[in-house]
């Protein structure tokens, strides 16, 4: 049983739970950048709730089943079509052999898991399908997918069926504006106070360059890092450091132009001064942030941050619940 | 060693980021390295990645698992345990194989120029001539004269940053390029600030190219004989010798590759800092001495 690519779309990989454990090494967790849908998705289906899917950015791909399917999109609001007739989201739908899945325009969100029966079934590698581009390794062939691409489908889970679908209350919605918590910290100091205010007070909205190693913003005013004679090894120019480890989700301002803020493909260090980390609680919506969206970065602490990670596991425990059976 | 106490900071709510110097130096290194040793051994329920750099490290847990203060404090306590103790690192000494000036990034670094401090000069001219080296040949043996500790991995996968052994006044300094390339040759030796890094991949870089070397240090398919236990193969602390080839060893080397019979010199060897620190150039001596010395 198989999937036949027929279109590709822009940026579209398989990705699972993620690859923990090499980050020392410089390979990253990568993963499903928005991991509630990915478990949504999953769930959905019967799969096991880190199972491979297909993630689409953007503009989605189209594909053809050689078998029959329970399929399952979540994520961004995009109407899945099945032989160009339209289906739900965030249902769990029978395909038959030969149809061919297709999707409108991504209207709200940036990104949707595709999560079928029995998961993607491509060889792990470091114990994850997930793909990672930069290093090649990892999903079909480490590569984003292209057309004509065959992707092996696993076995079905016993309690794989057409018609589960996620109560409203449970579904996220994508706001074209978002706040993002963020935990100031690491080289925060080295900001001016003028600077440390205006980078809150400001509407910053999403560049062009936005993917899954990092997302950039722009609109907000520059910032000034304190003049300071330069540490050894560091480099000449204010917002440099001597090469360190990236937090994921830590947000560096190379030049105190634009931020950047570091997702589940990150590069794993380097020599720009991080001037925070967007809390975990949080990186799922940056996932969905499509370009030009508008963010407003909030100052939190850890307590709140913390009580921010509670809320997600209680609402990750209610789709879980939801979806059981 | 005359450090100041390490500076502490959480990166989010899964991170802490522990700034053990804010310049580059050996004790900083050494002492972060052995910090996260000692994390390792420990096997710390909770504890996720464990990521030395430098002249720092970040700790990566789960806070459900071990809370953000407990995880500092234990960090602390390691700093005041093992943070200042004698340095003795079993590790290996490896021959890395050169082609400075190759024609591969010469092509590259003429198709950047714009982006560069000095569009008149190759890096590696541009580079002899700020560090106070009357040619390139002569910048060439500083560079390949005396070893290098590698001081991170990363950046992107397998990447190695190297430190070169030598006192702060003979250590070789370039900035970055203006704007970074959009493209460098895999396998570039490159430089920026204090540090060289071979480019594992290929992509975006804005250190100076210097040359390229023909031993592959990352590969999934794990071609060759010392990738066969894993795809990535530097580690922090592994101690690095350049060795400067020609264009014919090059080519040889490279067919070797492509067999899957290159391999490299490799051997083991206990670096203990005090030691180095009280006559570099000599400890370097005995340290090339071992590497070559069979």
């Amino acid at each position: 049983m198989a999937i036949e690519i027929t279109r590709p779309g822009l940026a579209t990989t398989i990705q699972d739970a993620g690859r923990p454990g090499y980050y020392h090494l410089g390979i990253p967790l990568s993963g499903a950048l928005d991991q509630y849908a990915l478990v949504m998705a999953n769930l959905l289906v019967g799969n096991d709730e880190g199972a491979a899917v297909i993630e689409a950015t953007l503009m989605a791909p189209e594909m053809v089943f050689d078998a029959d399917a329970i399929v399952a999109v979540a994520g961004a609001e995009a109407t899945p079509r099945i032989n160009g007739v339209n289906a739900e989201g965030n249902t769990a739908l029978a395909l038959k052999a030969g149809d061919k899945l297709s999707f409108d325009f991504m209207r709200l969100g940036a990104r949707i898991c595709i999560a079928v029966a029995g998961g993607i079934d491509l060889p792990m590698v470091l114990g994850s399908r997930s793909t990672y581009t930069l290093g090649a390794i990892g999903g079909m062939a480490g590569r984003k997918l292209q057309a004509g691409d065959r992707l092996a489908i696993g076995m079905p889970g016993a309690s794989a069926k057409a018609g589960r679908s996620v109560p409203p209350e449970l579904v996220l919605p994508a706001p074209k504006e978002v706040e993002l918590r963020v935990l100031p910290g690491l080289y925060y100091h080295r900001l001016t106070e003028a600077s440390a205010d205006t980078f809150f007070a400001d509407t910053w909205s999403v560049a062009p360059e936005a993917d899954r190693i990092g997302y950039r913003y722009r609109n907000g005013r520059p910032l000034q890092f304190t003049p300071r004679q330069p540490p050894f090894g560091a480099g000449s120019d204010p917002s440099n450091i001597v090469d360190a480890g990236y937090p994921y989700g830590s947000i560096q301002v190379p030049g105190g132009l634009e931020p950047i803020i570091l997702h589940r493909d990150a590069v794993s260090g380097g020599g720009y001064a991080m001037i925070g980390t967007v809390i975990s609680a949080d990186m799922d919506r940056i996932a969905q942030m499509q370009p030009n969206n508008k963010a407003r970065f909030v100052k939190v602490t850890m307590q709140q941050a913390l009580a921010a990670r509670a809320d997600r596991h209680v609402r990750l425990d209610r789709l879980r619940a939801a979806l059981a059976h | 060693m005359g450090l100041p106490a390490a500076r502490y900071s959480f990166g989010g709510d899964e991170h802490v980021f522990v700034e053990i110097s804010e310049e580059m130096s050996l004790p900083a290194f050494f002492k972060g390295m052995a910090i996260c040793k000692e994390l390792e051994r420990r096997a710390v329920p909770g504890v996720t990645e464990i990521c030395p750099a430098n002249a720092a490290y970040q700790v990566r847990f789960d806070p459900d698992v071990i809370a953000p203060d407990a995880m500092m404090e234990l960090l602390k306590a390691l700093e005041t345990e093992v943070g200042d103790t004698e340095r003795e690192l079993p590790t290996r000494i490896i021959e890395i194989p050169v082609l400075y000036n190759d024609p591969w990034t010469h092509e590259t670094l003429m198709r950047f120029r714009e982006r560069h401090q000095d569009p008149k000069s190759t890096d590696l001219e541009y580079a002899a001539r700020i560090n106070g080296k009357a040619s390139v040949d002569e910048f060439i043996a500083a560079h390949s004269g005396a070893p290098w500790f590698v001081s991170m991995v990363g950046f992107v996968a397998g990447l190695p940053f190297l430190f070169q052994m030598v006192d702060r006044a003979q250590q070789l300094q370039v900035p970055k390029y203006l704007r970074p390339r959009t493209d460098t040759p895999k396998l570039t030796l490159g430089h920026g600030g204090c540090f060289s890094c071979i480019y594992s991949v290929r992509g975006a870089g804005g250190y100076q190219m210097f040359g390229i070397t023909p031993a592959p240090i990352f590969d999934p398919a794990q071609g060759v004989p010392y990738l066969k236990d894993f795809m990535v193969f530097f580690r922090i602390g592994d101690i690095v010798q350049w060795k400067p080839i020609t264009r014919e060893e090059y080519d040889g080397d490279l067919q070797q590759v492509q067999a899957g019979t290159f391999d490299l010199r490799i051997r083991p060897v206990s670096f203990s800092l005090k030691r180095f620190q009280a006559n570099p150039t000599a400890y370097n001596r005995r340290l090339q001495e071992v590497l070559r010395g069979d």
